[in-house]
């Protein structure tokens, strides 16, 4: 069914070290452990299912994989109440409904012709292609990469839908016929956990937690996203945020906010270090709640700073 | 690990952690093996990985796999990020705990407590005062039969509105596919306008039930009744406290009742002692809150309030669980005892924050929780239609928020 990946596409994930090198390329940094995942789910191909905190770089992770791959990504946010028609396709009605009058008034008002007009109507010309189909029915040369992101946002219908489109990687349209994959996509699916998500689904897929990333990961995400930060300055605010991480709040800091609270501090801390009257000012970067922000403020981010440093 | 041996190592590798509770099947073991063609089979590290890429599906069972692994194939634990912590049912050196069921039955024998039965029920038949007799008075034969009653009992928590749709014959909007596909079968006219709806849904239940000492002849006969829900209502999640937290969701869900209380009891590791309800609802907050409080849950807390904690602290957890339920009904069995007023601390510390607060000691009390589900206020918040029988005979005025003379809802949301 499906050809073989381009030879670019299979250099580069040659092994699971050559594919870490390849997503590091593209400022995308995994342990080894994420990188193996997603080598044995390209070669095994299987979609990828993601879980962790917000904030862990999820979803980024698709769009790299697509810059890696040279390939198209289709994106799915998914939502309380997503159905086909959002998702996979959906027949333009308003077009139909003129194009079908348009006919009967072109023809002899009366005319018995209006079986010819069912079928003239369910025509590719009036389909509307969302990112399922497209994903499916992409032309191009290479697989393209389908990100289905919070999958846990849509409902037990969807999941049971999406369970047919991942074993099969065909969508079947009743009117025009079987739509099936020319090449396989590589999918990932992400879940911020807000409910479970049907075991049936996370069977076909290759599992991964992504963790918090351990110091010196985290290190080199922030040295190269910011790199106006200095050296000593960034491993001060680093080692802050991992400290952060250990205390008992209703979000932790993920990092994204690493690589905010890091550009803010470029323009505010001119000094090496970190004093504790900065890190109350831009606490809010790292902190999304207020009981958090509360909590932390003052002396416990004071103590924190020392214990960091 | 090498040439023939490893087939059989998958097999068996598949077995130890399926007994461990992992959802592994054949599928997962086939796909290990195929994973495993991929790697260095010699490569320990490599192997790991592709096991633990095909073989774990959910973070709780991390620190399992990897104790396992290391069991199995040698060599240390292999190092992760942070150490989840071990699930009380997977730790080896865990004493076997006595099942609920036969612990409840020698506590029930000798029946020597003090309760409270009220006078004016004697004259009634036979079941009528079963439906009014308290639990915490039943005898095991009463029990028993209370336990054949209570199974007829639904709980249908009230629906809300979900985003999907479905068909109507009036309500909602157009529905497009429809009216283009008859049009086309009635020469281009449009007859008739077909419509969506939103789909009701009941919503989720999440039960909190207290099973620390003071609640001890309560406990057994509730958690009885939390199965019939489970097993009755899909959406169930159950927890239950006494000094820390525990899930019982899946152990409720095995339809055997007897095998059912049987695991529950084992999962429970602080039976019938202290009561830190403060701290259970953090752990519920940090744990479990995310996932189970979505999509506008009804929360269900099952305590007479005793809490050895600091009442500053649940009142603040209070108001956290607030913002995300839909709805909060705590079921207090001392409501039922003429003369209870909720001067316990932690009841106190509570009561501003909850919407509903109704008896739950006899079977009447249970069928009154049934017929309250089932008419919620669809607003989150708002008053109850008719308040709680019960709450106009209790001094209530002195722990109600709104001073004396309080009429109004036990909770006022947003208020500090």
């Amino acid at each position: 069914m499906t050809e073989r990946p381009s030879a670019t596409a299979t250099a580069r994930a040659a092994s699971p070290q050559v594919l870490a090198t390849e997503l590091a390329a593209r400022g995308y940094i995994v342990d080894d452990g994420l990188a193996m995942t997603v080598f044995l789910a390209l070669r095994m191909q299987r979609p990828l299912f993601l879980e962790g905190a917000p904030g862990v770089g999820k979803t980024l992770l698709a769009s790299v994989l697509a810059e890696v791959f040279e390939t198209r990504l289709y994106r799915l946010s998914c939502y309380e109440g997503l159905d086909l028609a959002q998702a996979a396709y959906e027949w333009n009605y308003p077009r139909q409904l003129l194009a079908l009058q348009a006919s009967h008034r072109a023809a002899e008002p009366g005319g018995g012709d209006a079986p010819d007009d069912v079928d003239g109507l369910y025509r590719e010309a009036f389909l509307m292609r969302r990112p399922l189909l497209q994903a499916i029915d992409a032309a191009a040369e290479r697989a393209p990469v389908l990100l289905i992101d919070e999958i846990d946002r849509a409902d037990e219908e969807f999941e049971s839908f999406l369970l047919e489109l991942l074993g099969e990687f065909q969508i079947t349209i009743p009117e025009l016929g079987t739509i099936k994959a020319r090449h396989r996509p590589i999918v990932v699916l992400t879940s911020n956990r807000t409910r479970d998500v049907h075991d049936a689904l996370k069977r076909r897929c290759l599992y991964h937690w992504i963790d918090y990333p351990a110091f010196a990961t985290e290190l080199e995400i922030v040295r190269r996203k910011v790199p106006a930060l200095g050296d000593q300055l960034r491993r001060r605010a680093v080692a802050f945020v991992q400290r952060l991480r250990r205390e008992d709040l209703s979000k932790l800091p993920g990092v994204a906010e690493t690589v905010d609270w890091a550009e803010a501090l470029s323009y505010v801390a001119d000094a090496a270090t970190l004093d504790p009257a900065t890190v109350d000012a831009t606490l809010g970067l790292l902190l999304k709640y207020h009981d958090d922000i509360e909590r932390v403020r003052g002396p416990l981010a004071q103590q924190l700073l020392a214990e960091s440093a | 690990m090498t040439g023939p041996g490893l087939g059989h190592d998958i097999v068996g590798f598949a077995r130890a952690l399926r007994d461990a509770g992992l959802p592994v099947g054949v599928a997962e073991a086939a796909a290990f093996a195929e994973a495993l063609t991929w790697v260095d089979p010699l490569v320990r590290r490599e192997v790991y990985l592709a096991a633990r890429a095909t073989l774990v599906r959910r973070r709780e069972d991390l620190a399992v796999f990897d104790e396992l692994f290391a069991r199995f194939f040698g060599g240390p634990a292999p190092r992760r990020g942070q150490p989840a912590p071990l699930a009380p049912r997977h730790d080896p050196h865990q004493v076997f705990r006595t099942a609920l069921v036969s612990y409840m039955a020698e506590r029930a024998e000798p029946s020597a407590r003090e309760v409270d039965v009220p006078e004016h029920e004697k004259a009634a038949s036979g079941h009528e005062l079963l439906q009014r007799k308290d639990f915490a008075a039943c005898t095991p034969a009463e029990l028993e039969a209370i336990a054949r009653a209570m199974r007829e009992l639904r709980l249908d928590v009230a629906l809300r509105r979900s985003r999907r749709r479905v068909r109507s014959r009036r309500r909602g909007r157009l529905d497009l596919p429809r009216i283009v596909r008859d049009a086309a079968r009635r020469g281009g006219a449009v007859l008739a306008l077909a419509h969506r709806r939103e789909k009701l849904r009941r919503r989720p239940l999440v039960v909190l039930a207290d099973i620390s000492g003071s609640m001890e002849l309560y406990s057994r006969i509730l958690l009885q009744f939390l199965h019939g829900v489970t097993q009755h209502h899909g959406r169930t999640e159950t927890f239950v406290f006494g000094t820390r937290l525990t899930r019982l969701t899946a152990q409720l869900q095995i339809r055997r009742v007897d095998a059912a209380l049987d695991h529950a009891a084992r999962e429970i590791v602080d039976f019938a002692g202290g009561t830190r309800i403060g701290e259970c609802l953090h752990a519920f907050d940090r744990q479990h809150a995310r996932r189970v409080l979505g999509r506008g849950a009804v929360v269900l807390i099952i305590s007479d309030g005793w809490d050895t904690g600091d009442p500053v602290r649940l009142a603040a957890e209070m108001r956290r669980l607030a913002r995300r339920a839909h709805r909060i009904i705590w079921l207090n069995p001392l409501l039922g005892r003429a003369g209870y007023a909720p001067e316990v601390r932690g009841m106190a510390a509570a009561l501003a924050h909850i919407d509903d607060f109704l008896p739950i000691h006899d079977l009447r009390s249970l069928h009154e929780l049934a017929r309250r589900l089932r008419q919620l206020p669809r607003r989150k918040g708002a008053i109850h239609a008719e308040r709680p029988v019960v709450l106009g005979a209790l001094g209530l005025a002195a722990v109600g928020p709104r001073g004396v003379g309080y009429t109004g809802p036990l909770r006022h949301r947003g208020e500090p």
